[in-house]
């Protein structure tokens, strides 16, 4: 088996759910400059959401694709609400209070929904149930999962969708432009509010979709999976440039490459004094890396573009 | 619109003024850094919380109202600095000008009438407008406020920081904006060419209205000659 190659399939696997996660960080900074360290959870929710559908769902005779697309399509509107509830009465009133408020404050929402999740689940992980049949094929010696190519193709899609709506479509260019100046905005008759809820219910939607990969992906979902998820997410967000959406992608998927890399050699480089299980120290690396080395990230903006 | 009058004393920088704008007309407000022009601006376009009946507009009271509402029913303000934003293309922008706006037809239409009107625009259609010169930049911005076909078209120092051949060329676009029926409320340092250019002016010194009266008479008078145009007699 290509060790290599293997680490690489499953690097763009994860890199893809942390591209999706971390489009959802940089779009939110991107407009009101907030990091909405809440955003993990959101990822928490849908899986949580989508598990408790598709167990539900696990019995009856319905097909496979449909009980996980039966996950799916009730987390999206449930994260979509918790996503525009969260800016609406959480940040909006601080939306002119000193940048350290709203940050404070997303790190309590945070803690809230671990907590109601806690409430609502139970401490012990939800289990997928076993109902997609295991399909792999090999490739130059590594195996890929039909699991592992559904998570990149859907990615990919709503990679490109996304890009399609912001740049090709007025809401797309309005969100644009309210995030490089929102007084003028105003001044083109843009609500400057909506295009703000909009941004959160779209982050959220995307954040659904991740939850229910990754929690596919590793068979469980837990009320505190958002944590670190949504840090190595928000690592990959600052790696590609905070802000910005090409950024968030190829740092997503970097960081996936980087992490699987890391965890497929580092026992080997270190003589196993440390094994793979250290797979959570990269991303964080990558992430002092940067601030060290670039601050601004892969394609950062640099500041003086904003008008 | 008959009357547009501003006439409050929340705001510390314009001390309760009192200001009308006749439909059809092109009306400056002239003064010195700091008198309050801009102030005032920002209050008619939305931008800053007023007193509801402070502002009417069309007869009606406007004053409550924010910006982005104000777009929709015809008043467009072109703000100090000109505002255009810098990572969207000229065209984007433009786009932007005509968000309240779903005629796509007739949008695409006055964009190419706003790419005739200042045919260096067509060129850079689909440059990035940050890499546009001052003067084009200013050009993009009015551009852009005719994009919503605005009723009322409200100027924050068109002329600020231009090379004069722009500075004229802006002027001259101005005047025929107004020919077409745009009423126009010009806030300007450059009291001469905005004077020139006007029916009627206002003369703003620290917060309140200290002259006014028809841009000729204006144009005349001793003080402002004195204060504002750089002549003695």
């Amino acid at each position: 088996m290509d060790i290599f190659l293997q680490q690489i399939i499953n690097g763009l696997t994860l890199g893809s759910v942390y591209a999706i996660v971390a489009l959802g960080y940089t779009m939110v900074y991107g407009i009101i400059q907030l990091i909405n360290f809440a955003h993990g959870e959101l990822v928490m929710l849908g899986a949580m959401v989508a598990f408790t559908v598709i167990g539900a769902l696990a019995g009856t005779a319905l097909p496979p694709v449909l009980i996980v697309i039966a996950g799916v399509v009730a987390a999206v509107p449930v994260c979509m609400l918790v996503g525009y509830t969260m800016e609406r009465i959480a940040y909006r009133p601080l939306r002119n209070a000193p940048r350290l408020a709203p940050l404070i404050t997303a790190i309590g929402i945070s803690i809230i929904l671990q907590h109601l999740a806690l409430l609502i689940w139970g401490r012990s992980p939800l289990a997928f149930p076993q109902i997609i049949p295991l399909v792999s094929y090999t490739i130059g010696g590594a195996i890929i999962t039909g699991v592992q190519i559904a998570i990149i193709a859907i990615s990919l899609l709503m990679m490109g969708g996304l890009t399609l709506i912001v740049y090709h479509t007025k809401l797309g260019i309005a969100m644009r432009a309210t995030s490089q100046n929102p007084q003028v905005a105003g001044l083109m008759g843009i609500d400057i509010d909506r295009i703000i809820s909009f941004t959160f219910i779209v982050g959220a939607a995307l954040a659904a979709v991740a939850g229910v990969m990754v929690g596919t992906y590793y068979g469980i979902a837990h009320y505190t999976m958002g944590s670190l998820l949504g840090m190595k997410a928000f690592s990959a967000a600052v790696l590609g440039g905070i802000g910005n959406l090409a950024g968030a992608m190829l740092g997503g998927i970097l960081l996936g490459i980087v992490e699987a890399l890391g965890a497929g050699y580092i026992g080997s480089l270190t003589n196993n004094v440390f094994g793979s299980n250290y797979q959570d120290v990269f991303a964080f690396l990558v992430l002092i890396g940067v601030l060290v080395f670039r601050p601004s990230g892969l394609l950062g903006e640099r500041v003086g573009d904003r008008a | 619109m008959r009357h547009l009058e501003v006439a409050y004393g929340g705001i510390k920088a314009v001390k309760g003024i009192d200001l009308s704008v006749p439909k059809g007309e092109l009306v400056c407000l002239i003064g010195t850094n700091g008198a309050g022009k801009t102030t005032t601006l920002k209050a008619i376009a939305g931008m800053l919380p007023v007193a509801a009946d402070a502002v009417l507009y069309d007869g009606a009271p406007i004053g409550g109202l924010r910006a982005f509402q104000l777009v929709r029913r015809g008043l467009a303000l072109v703000p100090e600095g000109r505002g255009v934003f810098g990572q969207l293309t000229v065209a984007e922008n433009l786009a932007m000008g005509a968000y309240v706006r779903s005629d796509a037809a007739a949008v695409k239409l006055d964009m190419e009438r706003v790419f005739n009107l200042f045919p260096r625009l067509a060129e850079r259609r689909g440059q990035s407008a940050g890499t546009l010169s001052g003067g084009e930049q200013q050009m993009l911005a009015i551009g852009r406020a005719l994009m919503s076909r605005p009723k009322l078209l409200l100027l924050d120092e068109p002329s600020m920081g231009l090379a004069p051949l722009m500075v004229q060329k802006i002027f001259e676009t101005i005047r025929a904006v107004a020919r077409e029926g745009v009423t126009i409320l010009l806030v300007e340092q450059n009291a001469r060419l905005a004077l020139e250019a006007s029916s009627r002016g206002y003369v703003m010194e620290t917060g309140l209205i200290t002259l006014s009266g028809p841009a000729r008479e204006l144009l005349s008078d001793s003080k402002v000659r004195a204060a504002y145009l750089g002549e003695t007699d």
